[in-house]
């Protein structure tokens, strides 16, 4: 049973307690408590289920490695599954629950699979679900959903707020331990501004509770001293909480900073992510212990060495009344001599050297703490709690030689530096044979924009397991980042450390080394994964043999820990089946972030009204007050259709094409682009860039044309208007107005950068109104200020001048069919000049019309919509628009690109008219189908619909498609396959695309 | 022109920064060689402030020219007199390859008031917005959040930001927003 | 998450601030030309593992295009040009060579 000391717990305020609840019940804890060390000290030690098998788990370690006590934590809004209990801090009204058990964590019923256990190997999802496939669907897959996962998924919408900030640095330290501290003392004598952080709230890493002497000062003494050094510097930047998540290309580095987290006061924001642009980094990261395999190691009461000793001394937790501490390295001592301190019982140390001589070992004796050497566990005994262990000979296959009852193991299988940051940008390790790890490879480390490096690790992460090497390699690295950084390396000497002499640990990756199947099902490697021993060997057997393969198969290390304690151990076992070298195998690929980051973090204010900007228009508020049905075009809101109270989305878009068409409509055009293209080059570079002839353009004059990609495809259209002698105004779509901007920008930077020619994308600059319908050009001259009469300003000319006292350039140029006048006013003015419009409309029932009713009108006169008639693939000819084709160019981008055999194949499917015999309206997307069946045994196709809508001015429906030999074919009736899965076809017959007034007599008034 | 409105209509949000729509505001681009003894008279003649160097600004009374490009600048001036100095930049620069365009209306105007405005600005840009690296009269195009926009140092406590008139509401929000974030202690 | 100095306005500008534009230093083919010739001016690329020559506009910036020389697999950049040029300066290629890449 785990319980609180009566003293000690460096980390807490006793004084002051702090109430939570747990699965409903009410505890209560300390301040300074981790969520686990509270729940150890209310006697839980049961802290969540396996993934896979159910199987009761406690905590095993106390920091960010755990990979067992995941707790789904607070409730409704900031609900959130899946968080470490060791990680979270303790405060007044938390709300935990565990996770993954059903119906409660002491009885679960999906612990039922831990005993078929032996049927559900590596690979058994692979091997299992693969037939029938409709079973996958049916039954597989709601089985494991139900039954698998960790906790559930928030249902509520975040109420807490995130946030971004920039920070550019000389040098960003990583992690607050004594080596991160003596680094950034280091970096911040030489002159470099430094920001220094540390994922927990506390400095100093493990020296307090592992015991130092530096600068001849006691480890925590020496920590607030250097805290002090530092916060007096004004270039140096300390933040606890927040961890070091990646580090990619030319020293960018993600860091993650939890502000509320440990707050009962949620106010403000819950997390920042921190973009870190660094001339260096130095990651001190410090080390992991790693876990040793032993049978039944999973047990609750079985933990680490380490977070053993830290739950002693830093929450006066005692995780057993008697824990036997089992070991390949002296460092585990200092858990016994920590537990006999506190006045607990160690039975036994077992530690599977032969011999144990060091400073510790001697101490731990002569502490009467009873040593066996070259012995180790041959299976922990208990059914959900840790009731004794077996001993054996760790040289043996574990025949029992002992047992000894206890409540709590301790368990050391050694330390892995932590060398994910290093390796997350390309960094390369080592294998260390002494110490049984990886550790970097200075000579291959991540490089940056100038080819060195730009990362150096320090201290325990570089491998350097002895305080006193830790801290004179720290400052080292400390002062190479200033240097790298452009300043002189302080010459200020370095702190000094003393350590005492440890005897060099004995790598132990299986215990007993011999131990046979039955005893290597019940070594776990990978806890949340439910990975064992004997998943990874098997895996070796049936060929996963590359380490990134096995990993996959096993799911070793993919767990939401990504095998920060199992990695290792998992890749010396398959090193052993597969008789090779640990650094031969290899490691699999470390990758960010460190530990989980929050998905409010990675969004930061991007959420609600700043999920992405979104462009309006100068009539936007109108638009809105009026019932404006949104539709997106690019990041722009058009208006769809102008809905009238009670009335329906297509019934408004018929009554705003009928009156548009019967008397006068008015559309927001303000979205086209409006690029001004000036200088004496101008037009040879129009020339160049549309299909057509633009030179030749006379001021005053506008004309259509048609812009192609240079792989010949039609990328975008519209209306070219010569403003003088050297200037053009081309319009582009809606979408287009940056890209064609950027795309003349391109060639006239990287092509023809001797052509003088500039440009301006003038779009916003204007608002521009359409003024449609037979009543047009009444309302201008209503409007009054400039003459817009046929002959003044005929079809497709333009022209200054003034309405109702605006500054405006008005077209006559028409999308619709009908006369129409688009003008152009400064946008600042363009709500006023639309009210005008609406109000001397008035008398002849100015309807605003949207996005829909543009599209039905050009629909009606077969103009073609970029988009809809276009996808990438289609190019002029394809549409009928071969008149709008320079013949007489040698040259224009696409021009060569469509002399290609496909491009002038005649069996290209081409632009038709389409009316279905019935008059309904084809389905959007449908293709025409042929006779028999493609060569993969697909129905043949011989045509698709681009448009199709319900035309109210011929009161049936209408399409445009592309149709093989389409314009060769009118009056025939061919079959569109319907979308609704019958398999039914619709006859439709094949039409010239102008639907209405083929004379354009309309629009010539 | 009476009716014309500036797209914010005068918002503004107070807090440590405030953060408020500068109202219409003159605004001219002007293309050219900016080495030209053409392209510099019309600047120092027209508008009485020189051009630029690279990223800066130079300031002459209510008008100012903030360096875009290598070939073009930002002419700041009253709005009211944007049209007939266009008309007057155009004239002197007759002859010469060269594009100038009134763009008062295309363009929202923001300006940022606090001596945590920096820190309002690091919640957004990518740019490094120190003191060292960005000092008063310094120009710098850039990004704020997901929009595009130009930033100039007016002095310390100040800074203006100028954006396209379509995401102008989305620029004043995200300003807004993070001028609201606690202090963050940089600079 | 490149820096790249962007030689027309001098700022050392985030990835996040630039466009890309591909392969740098291609010759267009238009009309007349081959089918090959084309087809390598339209589809073909270096592609390589070690030094490209890259193009990048400093779209959120000063709206110019560059070229920069940068080790695909190191990002080591060896130095960003002008746009209007057909070739590498011989200080870039030379910086390159005395590195040791290859610059295929």
């Amino acid at each position: 049973m785990t319980t609180r000391l009566a003293t000690g717990g460096r980390l807490l305020d006793r004084g002051r307690s702090v109430s939570f609840t747990f699965n409903g019940k009410r505890l209560s804890g300390v301040e300074g408590d981790t969520l686990a060390s509270a729940l150890l000290a209310n006697g839980q030690m049961l802290m969540g289920r396996s993934f896979k098998y159910h199987r009761p788990r406690g905590v095993v370690a106390s920091g960010a490695e755990e990979p067992n006590a995941l707790m789904n934590l607070g409730s409704g809004g900031r609900f959130e599954p899946n968080q470490r209990a060791t990680t979270q801090e303790l405060f007044d009204g938390l709300e935990a629950a565990s996770q993954n058990h059903w119906p409660s964590l002491e009885f679960d019923i999906g612990a039922v699979n831990s005993h078929v256990s032996r049927f559900l190997p590596a690979g058994f999802y692979y091997k299992t679900f693969m037939a029938p496939r409709p079973a996958w669907k049916h039954v597989f897959e709601p089985f494991i959903r139900q039954s698998a996962g960790l906790g559930r998924a928030p249902k509520e919408r975040d109420a807490d707020v995130y946030e971004h900030a920039y920070l550019h640095v000389d040098v960003l330290v990583v992690g607050g331990g004594v080596a991160g501290l003596t680094a950034a003392r280091a970096g911040g004598l030489s002159g470099a501004s430094v920001l220094l952080v540390e994922q927990t709230g506390h400095w100093g890493g493990r020296a307090p509770v592992d015991g130092a002497e530096i600068d001849g000062q006691g480890a925590e003494d020496w920590i607030a001293s250097a805290v002090t050094e530092l916060e007096a510097m004004p270039n140096v930047r300390l933040q606890t909480r927040t961890m070091g998540a990646g580090v990619y290309d030319h020293g960018y580095a993600l860091v993650y900073e939890r502000l509320t987290d440990h707050l009962s006061d949620k106010t403000g924001p819950r997390h920042r992510l921190w973009k870190i642009r660094a001339r260096h980094i130095v990651t001190a990261t410090g080390a992991i212990e790693r876990p040793l395999s032993f049978a039944a190691n999973d047990l609750p009461g079985v933990m680490l060495a380490s977070a053993v000793r830290d739950y002693v001394v830093n929450y006066g937790v005692s995780p057993g009344d008697r824990t036997v501490v089992v070991t390949n390295n002296d460092d585990a001592y200092r858990t016994a001599l920590a537990l006999k301190e506190a006045g607990l019982e160690v039975p036994a140390i077992l530690d599977a050297r032969l011999e144990a001589t060091g400073a510790l070992p001697e101490a731990a004796r002569a502490a009467g703490i009873r040593v066996l050497t070259g012995r180790g566990i041959a299976k922990v005994k208990g059914r959900r709690a840790v009731e004794g262990v077996a001993i054996c000979a760790q040289a043996g296959e574990g025949a029992v030689l002992e047992e000894i009852k206890c409540d709590a193991v301790a368990m050391s299988g050694g330390w892995s530096p932590v060398v994910h940051l290093w390796s997350h940008c390309g960094g390369k390790l080592n294998w260390d044979d002494a110490g049984a790890f990886f550790r970097p490879d200075p000579s291959r480390a991540p490089t940056g924009a100038d080819g060195t490096a730009f990362v150096t690790v320090a201290g325990t992460a570089n491998g350097h397991l002895l305080t006193a090497e830790a801290i004179a390699d720290a400052h080292e690295a400390g002062k190479a980042a200033a240097k790298a950084a452009g300043h002189t390396a302080t010459r200020k000497a370095a702190p000094k450390a003393t350590s005492e002499v440890e005897a060099p640990m004995a790598p132990v990756w299986m215990m007993p080394q011999g131990a046979g199947a039955a005893l290597r099902q019940k070594m776990w490697l990978d806890y949340q994964n439910d990975v064992k021993v004997s998943d990874v060997q098997l895996a070796a057997r049936e060929g996963f043999e590359s380490v990134e393969h096995t990993k996959r198969y096993t799911t070793l290390g993919m767990a939401t820990d990504q095998g920060k304690l199992s990695n290792i151990n998992g890749l010396a076992i398959l090193a052993g089946s597969l008789n090779a070298a640990i650094p031969q195998v290899g490691t699999t690929t470390f990758r960010p972030p460190y530990t989980p980051i929050s998905m409010g973090a990675i969004a930061g204010e991007a959420r609600g009204e700043l999920f992405q900007p979104l462009r309006r228009t100068p009539l936007h508020d109108w638009h809105e007050a009026n019932g404006a049905v949104w539709e997106p075009v690019g990041a722009w809101r058009r208006p769809y259709t102008y809905r009238k109270p009670g009335e329906a989305t297509e019934d408004a878009v018929a009554r705003e094409i009928t009156a548009t068409r019967a008397s006068l409509g008015l559309l927001d055009a303000s979205t086209l682009g409006k690029i001004l293209v000036k200088g004496p080059d101008a037009g040879r570079f129009l020339d160049m860039l549309y299909t057509n002839m633009m030179s030749s353009l006379a001021i005053g004059k506008c004309r259509y044309g048609l812009m192609c990609s240079e792989n010949g495809f039609l990328m975008d259209d519209g209306v070219v208007a010569r403003l003088s002698d050297d200037a053009f105004l081309c319009h582009t779509t809606t979408g287009g107005a940056d890209r064609i901007h950027a795309h003349m920008e391109e060639w006239l930077q990287t092509e023809w950068w001797d052509w003088k020619v500039y440009t301006a994308n003038l779009t916003e600059q204007y608002a521009q109104i359409a003024v449609v319908g037979p009543n047009a050009r009444k309302v201008l001259d209503k409007l009054g200020g400039m003459d817009v009469s046929k002959e003044t300003l005929p079809f497709m000319a333009w022209a200054d001048g003034a309405l109702a006292g605006h500054a405006v350039r008005v077209f006559r140029i028409s999308f619709s069919g009908e006369l129409s006048f688009e003008v152009a006013v400064k946008a600042n003015e363009g709500r006023a000049l639309w009210d005008k419009l609406l109000d001397a409309g008035a008398e002849f029932g100015a309807t605003p019309y949207g996005t829909e009713g543009l599209h039905v009108l050009r629909a009606e006169k077969g103009f073609i919509m970029i988009g809809d008639e276009t996808d990438g693939t289609v190019i002029p000819q394809d549409l009928g628009l071969g008149w709008a084709i320079s013949k007489k160019k040698d040259d224009y981008i696409g021009k060569r690109a469509q002399e290609r055999s496909h491009m002038t194949d005649p069996a290209r499917w081409k632009l038709v008219g389409l009316e279905t015999v019935d008059g309904t309206v084809l389905p959007d997307g449908a293709y025409a189908v042929g006779d028999g069946v493609n060569e993969n045994g697909q129905r043949v196709t011989q045509g698709r619909v681009t448009s199709t809508y319900y035309s109210p001015t011929l009161a049936r429906g209408i399409a445009m498609g592309l149709v093989l030999d389409g314009p060769d074919r009118m009056g025939e009736v061919i079959d569109f396959a319907s979308l609704d899965g019958t398999g039914t076809v619709v006859k439709t017959k094949i039409v010239d695309p102008v639907f209405f007034d083929k004379a354009g007599e309309k629009q010539n008034v | 022109m009476s009716d014309a409105v500036s797209v914010l209509l005068g918002a503004r949000v107070d807090g440590p920064v405030t953060v408020e729509d500068a109202g219409l505001c003159g605004m001219i681009v002007l293309r050219g060689d900016l080495s030209s003894p053409a392209f510099k008279a019309a600047c120092t003649e027209i508008l009485g402030a020189g051009v630029p160097e690279a990223l800066g600004s130079t300031v002459a009374g209510d008008r100012a020219v903030l360096w875009m490009s290598t070939d073009e600048v930002l002419v700041l001036a009253p709005f009211a007199e944007a049209s007939a100095l266009t008309a007057s930049l155009a004239e002197a620069l007759e002859g010469t390859h060269h594009l100038v365009a009134d763009v008062s209306d295309a363009r929202a105007v923001l300006r940022l008031t606090g001596g945590a405005l920096r820190e309002t600005l690091a919640r957004l840009t990518p740019a490094d917005v120190a003191p060292a690296s960005f000092p008063p009269g310094m120009v710098r195009r850039t990004r704020l959040a997901q929009s595009a926009a130009a930033i100039r140092m007016v002095s310390d406590n100040e800074a203006e930001v100028y954006c396209f008139r379509s995401v102008a509401r989305y620029v004043m929000d995200i300003l807004a927003n993070a001028a609201q974030g606690r202090p963050l202690g940089l600079f | 998450m490149l820096i790249l100095t962007c030689p027309c306005c001098g700022v050392a500008a985030d990835e996040t601030e630039l466009a890309p534009g591909g392969e740098a230093h291609l010759k267009r083919f238009g009309p007349g030309s081959s089918e090959d010739a084309f087809e390598g001016y339209l589809f073909l690329r270096q592609n390589p593992r070690g030094v490209h020559f890259e193009r990048w506009r400093h779209a959120y910036g000063c709206g110019k295009w560059f070229h920069a020389a940068r080790s695909t697999t190191t990002m080591e950049v060896f130095g960003t040009y002008s746009a209007q040029v057909t070739e590498p300066p011989p200080e870039i290629t030379a910086k390159i060579a005395a590195a040791g890449k290859p610059t295929a």
